[in-house]
């Protein structure tokens, strides 16, 4: 469970959200405007924030300066109407750790929120094994197996299997793979994501008995094992 | 009045009051040195003159004596330009020479000094004329006093020739240039009125009208094209945005009315939970295609008013192709088709890789979509060459094509030709690599080749000089800077 603070002026979408996330389990407060949301953001500790562009009195990018000014890293993930990439690059530039452009998926919103959460705090924390099952991926030697068979990848799908096993257990979706893993942020029109997966699928889990790559229909991808 | 003071506080006026003020003063300074000098050198010939005679005489007087020395002053005094001499017993009666009138003081004073004094010449008939000269008076052995002199006629005459000709160079020059800036100044406030004048008929509405020209390239000139550029640039923009507002407009209406019958039906006909169900999600889909235009028509219009200069950095081509390749292989190969690159090693060119690789992937779905021949596999060819100091990039397929009446129609907002209408698309694809295309300063062209349809855009390469001015942020090459966004 989380305590996110949602600090949005549209009060349909902010209920929206609340709902949501509280339906999710998440403990979800709101503010309506920039300085109560700065406040609230500054007064309790909250594991998360969603702070919308465009806010009376004090916008968004001002609140992640003024949080971070005052040595505040709770996570912020910014949301706006304004989805075009230099938008992006300022959000992310102010201090925000994620960008997501309005109108969102609800399962977007919530993938991002969780990856957000499990985020290292610190660069020390960043763990050099990640293992789901018997599947082990050494990101120093740039070795992956499962069980005892060794799995050779090519770059691209090292990377993809890095962050589908950074984020295990959560849903990572198609626009958040594209993002970190090639870092392009468009969406193309076609599947492209998926026959990556399915190429990666095939390398992970073909031949063994439980598979750990999973499709969330209207979602994304996890990584997970089955016994969890 | 008003017009006026306008003059009295315009730049040029104030330049050529300073001006004409610091002109004044050097001519002054000039007019001042010229005149002294030419004073000194001819006092100090007149000095050298004088003490040679002075010499020559007392040396006629130690040898001849007194008698003598009257002869030689005597026979002097008869040449014509003769210098001025006078000689006097001890008790002050003249012997010879050809002055009258002196200042008594000159005389008892014989000690040598040089004065200069007021005289009258003897020997001109009746007419006396008082002259100025320069004179030396020296005591002889025995109480005879000897006066030479020169007459300053001459060198006054000249010295206010001189100053005469100084101070009318002055007048001319000082009014010469009080004519040429109040010229220029007029012409100068003439300029800026005329771009003022523009400038407010533009402000006002009429965005066609531009700054006139006068022809001559000068730095108003300059201005006033820099100006039109702007004003050109604010009019295309202007007229995108207009462009954008008449699509959504339109465009969106469609689907928004078709979503509106869908709700209205549901609500009429539907009586049961599935009903409503299935018509909520048919409306659900139809909303999600609605933003996706939204979306496409959104990015479109962005793009075509960036700054080109705030989003652009050097790139490698090669690489940001490979990247793209590297992207979409398998799914092409799963399409049973082949992706090929050919781009030579080192190839680089200034644009923003987010844009130019989503050019790539919208050529490329569209080849995937409409370019597969009717038998076997789809080969899609993605090419870049450096050509005419442009870097042409070309993606290729080896299907139909289109017909040839049709290529340049498929650029535009919407368009969809017949065929593709079963396929799923916004129509706005196209529309965004020829935007992007523009915005790296070309343009986006289709060609039916001898097999397939190939599409070309050209790119600026990476020029020696100005390629650094782009400011990267990392991968995305993008940040605000004074482009302006």
């Amino acid at each position: 469970m989380l305590r996110i603070l949602v600090i949005e002026d549209d009060p349909e979408a902010a209920s929206y959200l609340v709902k949501g996330l509280s339906e999710l389990g998440h403990t979800a407060d709101h503010a309506a405007d920039g300085q109560n949301g700065l406040q609230m953001a500054l007064l309790s500790s909250y594991d998360i924030l969603i702070v919308d562009r465009m806010l009376p009195k004090l916008d968004g990018l001002s609140i992640v300066q003024e949080l971070r000014r005052e040595g505040n890293h709770t996570p912020v993930l910014i949301l706006s109407a304004l989805g075009q990439v230099d938008d992006r690059v300022k959000g992310l530039k102010a201090g925000g750790d994620d960008y997501l452009p309005k109108p969102y998926a609800f399962t977007e919103l919530q993938a991002r929120i969780e990856a957000l959460a499990r985020r290292p705090k610190s660069a020390n924390q960043v763990e050099t094994t990640y293992s789901v099952g018997d599947l082990t991926l050494d990101r120093m030697a740039h070795s992956c197996r499962r069980g005892e068979t060794e799995i050779p990848l090519q770059p691209r799908e090292f990377r993809l299997l890095e962050y589908l096993m950074q984020h295990a257990g959560q849903v990572v979706t198609r626009t958040m793979l594209l993002e970190n893993v090639w870092e392009y942020h468009f969406d193309p029109q076609t599947n492209v994501i998926d026959v990556h997966i399915s190429r990666l699928r095939g390398k992970i889990d073909k031949g063994f008995e439980t598979p750990l790559l999973h499709t969330i229909r209207g979602a994304g991808y996890t990584i997970r094992d089955a016994a969890h | 009045m008003t017009r006026l003071t306008r003059f009295v506080r315009t730049t040029a006026f104030k330049l050529s009051l300073l001006y004409v003020a610091v002109f004044t003063v050097m001519s002054g300074v000039l007019l001042v040195y010229v005149s002294e000098s030419t004073e000194d050198l001819m006092s100090e010939q007149v000095v050298q003159s004088v003490d040679a005679e002075l010499k020559g005489l007392s040396d006629v007087y130690v040898r001849g004596g007194i008698r003598d020395l009257v002869e030689t002053i005597d026979d002097r005094t008869r040449h014509p330009d003769a210098s001025l001499y006078l000689l006097m017993d001890f008790s002050g009666n003249a012997l010879v020479g050809n002055i009258s009138r002196l200042p008594t003081i000159v005389l008892e004073e014989a000690d040598g000094g040089l004065r200069r004094v007021r005289y009258t010449r003897l020997g001109e008939g009746t007419q006396e004329i008082e002259r100025q000269a320069m004179v030396r008076t020296f005591e002889l052995r025995g109480g005879f006093r000897l006066l030479v002199g020169r007459d300053l006629g001459d060198q006054l005459r000249f010295s206010n020739l001189l100053a005469n000709a100084l101070r009318l160079w002055l007048v001319v020059v000082v009014v010469m240039a009080v004519i040429t800036w109040l010229f220029v100044s007029r012409r100068v406030m003439k300029r800026i009125d005329d771009i003022s004048a523009s400038s407010r008929m533009i402000m006002n509405g009429d965005l066609t009208e531009r700054l006139s020209l006068a022809g001559t390239n000068d730095e108003f000139d300059r201005l006033a094209v820099n100006l039109n550029d702007m004003l050109d640039r604010i009019e295309v923009l202007m007229q995108s945005m207009k462009d954008v507002t008449d699509n959504i407009a339109h465009d969106l209406k469609t689907p928004l009315t078709r979503l509106q019958t869908r709700i209205e039906t549901a609500l009429r006909e539907a009586s049961s939970e599935e009903g409503y169900r299935g018509a909520l999600e048919s409306t659900l889909n139809e909303t999600d295609h609605l933003l996706r235009i939204f979306n496409a028509l959104l990015r479109i219009a962005r793009v075509e008013s960036m700054a080109p200069g705030s989003v652009m950095e050097p790139t490698d081509l090669k690489r940001l192709v490979a990247e793209i390749a590297e992207l979409y292989d398998p799914l092409v190969e799963d399409e049973g088709g082949r992706l090929e690159t050919h781009i030579p090693e080192g190839l680089t060119a200034v644009c923003n890789r987010d844009l130019i690789s989503q050019v790539l992937v919208n050529l490329i779905e569209n080849a995937l979509k409409y370019g597969r021949p009717d038998n076997g596999e789809i080969v899609i060819r993605l090419s870049a060459k450096e050509k005419d100091g442009r870097v042409d990039l070309t993606v290729a397929d080896n299907g139909p094509g289109i017909p040839d009446k049709d290529l340049d129609r498929v650029m535009d907002r919407f368009v969809r030709l017949e065929e593709s209408r079963s396929e799923p698309g916004t129509g706005l694809g196209l529309s965004l690599v020829k935007a992007v295309a523009r915005l790296h300063g070309g343009d986006l062209r289709f060609k039916n080749e001898d097999v397939g349809l190939s599409a070309r855009i050209d790119l600026a390469p990476v020029a020696p000089e100005n390629s650094r001015s782009g400011h990267g942020e990392g991968q995305s090459g993008q940040a605000g800077q004074p482009a302006g966004n």
